[in-house]
């Protein structure tokens, strides 16, 4: 079954004002469960948008959206059910932290879902372990933690409340390369021990390379493709027709097989290419 | 909700109106408020109704933009009608219910009040909120006030922090309902619970939302000192104001509207009232 399905969602900001545009336009997806998508666009071309569809945040007006086969708006009173099912981490989630402790901003999610006690406790130091956030680290106020940790503590905080989906939004912008590592492998971390199944929106191809299963490219509001990443990186000039760019190490190996040496277009890491480059010496 | 606040509501045009002088815009407001109050036969409110449709057509503005903004005010419109229908004394007993009484001066009265409150809204809209935007108002204002710095009034000061502020509405606006919908998306509740429960509710909303106030005044504070303000003395503009002949060819009209309508209180009486 598809953990994530969307079936001809359209959705128009301020609908009633004139010239107003789709944000989403008859998009259909489908998202397995399990694995790492990640979310690929041009500024504006609908991801936040399709984003806040998942966990109902907005309704679309048309088509629906099933998560694990079931229409989330079938019982719209039931709609923060599905909050819970569909985590998501919204952009710059450092600056939604409110609580006196990291540990309790942490509890904060977990708590509306009527946990307490040891359960509360368990489900705390089990999403910042996965958020790799110490114990010191817990017990201090969120305004004193740096960007990075507090970004950290954000995430933690909807781990937290275990949904099967995990969405992100944009989790690594405006980090430093170390910080995305650890945000982005505490994600992986999850995702592999948890089974659950995470969609991961960004603009760095490189980190969708390192990270992400399947690559979902979105442009003008509409899907342009859905495929394993190496495939979406090997259509390099659709990517670049619609804004986007492909991983620098791929642009190395188009560059490379103009001038002889074809290491293969489905290349974007670069261990890969490394590994590919030696079996060639 | 975003859509559901609208603040400074500047619509945008390239009218005679919109392109007056702000300070002049000011003055006229001012005036055409004080001829509004002055007016008191039935007479005059007709020329002055007659006037603001003229005013409203001038804009180019949809005329519905207009009702728009009476709405908020119609709780005030029909509690001061009502008060005059039934609450005015008068000599010619129209309707009469135990204690009810209603008079012609009393219905009369109402509409013209009635009239008058419609008339104050049009004239704000017309010269100021609709036409100009709110960063010309501020920075006419100051100019207007200008004199008071002599009794060391911090004019610019004021108008420097208006401009701030109106400045970061929509920003705050924005950035609320960012805060609403990531506290939304870990399962807080706004709409349950009694009033403590949702007071308590919008802790998660109150403190992020503060802390970031106090974020983006503190890294405007160090912007704006890179760029060495520091404050208004010798200060230049770039757009600095410039009044023409037809900002007071448009200024005297509105005192030639006063001075009709002074004279249609004196000489054609119709239907005077107390107001």
């Amino acid at each position: 079954m598809n953990a994530i399905e969307l079936k001809n969602v359209t959705f128009t900001y301020g609908k009633h004002m004139p010239g107003a545009v789709p944000a989403l336009d008859d998009v259909s997806i489908q998202v397995k469960s399990g694995g790492i998508t990640g979310l690929i666009g041009h500024t504006g071309s609908g991801k936040s948008t399709l984003v806040q569809m998942l966990n109902g945040l907005l309704k679309p007006d048309s088509g629906t959206v099933l998560l694990d086969g079931i229409d989330i708006w079938a019982e719209p009173k039931k709609i923060r059910e599905v909050r819970f099912k569909a985590g998501l981490v919204m952009q710059y989630p450092e600056y939604q932290l409110f609580a006196e402790t990291a540990a309790e901003d942490i509890a904060f999610g977990p708590r509306n879902m009527g946990l307490e006690g040891e359960e509360l406790d368990r489900r705390v130091r089990e999403a910042a372990r996965f958020a790799g956030l110490s114990e010191e680290i817990l017990g201090k106020s969120p305004f004193d933690l740096s960007g990075g940790q507090k970004r950290r503590v954000a995430l933690a905080g909807v781990i937290a409340m275990s949904p099967k989906i995990l969405i992100l939004d944009e989790p690594a912008a405006g980090l430093d390369p170390e910080g995305r590592r650890d945000i982005l492998g505490g994600v992986k971390r999850f995702s592999r021990e948890s089974g659950t199944t995470v969609l991961i929106v960004s603009h760095s191809m490189e980190d969708m390379a390192m990270y992400c299963d399947d690559v979902i490219v979105m442009a003008h509001a509409k899907i342009l493709m859905h495929r394993p990443t190496a495939e979406v990186f090997s259509r390099a000039e659709e990517l670049a027709a619609v804004g986007l760019d492909v991983p620098l190490i791929t642009r190395v190996a188009a560059a490379l097989r103009k001038n002889g040496v074809d290491i293969g277009l489905d290349v974007y890491t670069v261990d890969y290419a490394a590994d590919k480059i030696l079996g060639m010496l | 909700m975003k859509s559901d606040i609208t603040f400074g509501q500047y619509v945008g045009g390239d009218s005679l109106i919109h392109r007056l002088d702000p300070r002049v815009k000011i003055l006229i407001a001012l005036v055409y408020i004080v001829v509004i109050f002055l007016a008191k036969s039935v007479t005059a409110f007709a020329l002055l109704t007659a006037a603001a449709a003229v005013f409203v057509l001038m804009t180019g503005i949809p005329p519905r933009l207009f009702f728009r903004a009476m709405r908020p005010l119609i709780f005030i419109i029909v509690f001061t009608a009502v008060i005059n229908i039934f609450f005015m004394r008068g000599e010619h007993l129209l309707f009469e219910f135990h204690f009810i009484r209603v008079y012609r001066e009393g219905i009369v009265n109402a509409f013209l009040i009635v009239l008058r409150i419609l008339l104050l809204i049009v004239a704000t809209s017309v010269f100021m909120t609709y036409t100009t935007t709110p960063l010309a108002l501020t920075d006419a204002l100051e100019q207007l006030l200008n004199p008071l710095k002599k009794l060391h009034v911090p004019v610019h000061e004021f108008s420097m922090m208006m401009t701030i502020a109106l400045r970061f509405i929509p920003t705050l606006i924005d950035e609320t309902q960012k805060i609403i919908n990531a506290q939304t998306a870990r399962g807080a509740d706004f709409t349950s619970g009694g009033l403590l429960k949702r007071g308590r509710a919008l802790i998660p909303i109150l403190i992020p939302l503060f802390i970031s106030a106090f974020r983006r005044a503190d890294e405007l504070a160090t912007a704006m000192e890179c760029r060495c303000y520091t404050g208004g003395e010798g200060r230049t503009r770039m757009n600095s104001l410039k009044s023409e002949p037809k900002d007071w060819v448009f200024f005297s009209t509105i005192l030639l509207l006063g001075a009709a309508v002074v004279c249609l209180n004196l000489f054609f009486p119709v239907a005077a009232v107390k107001l």
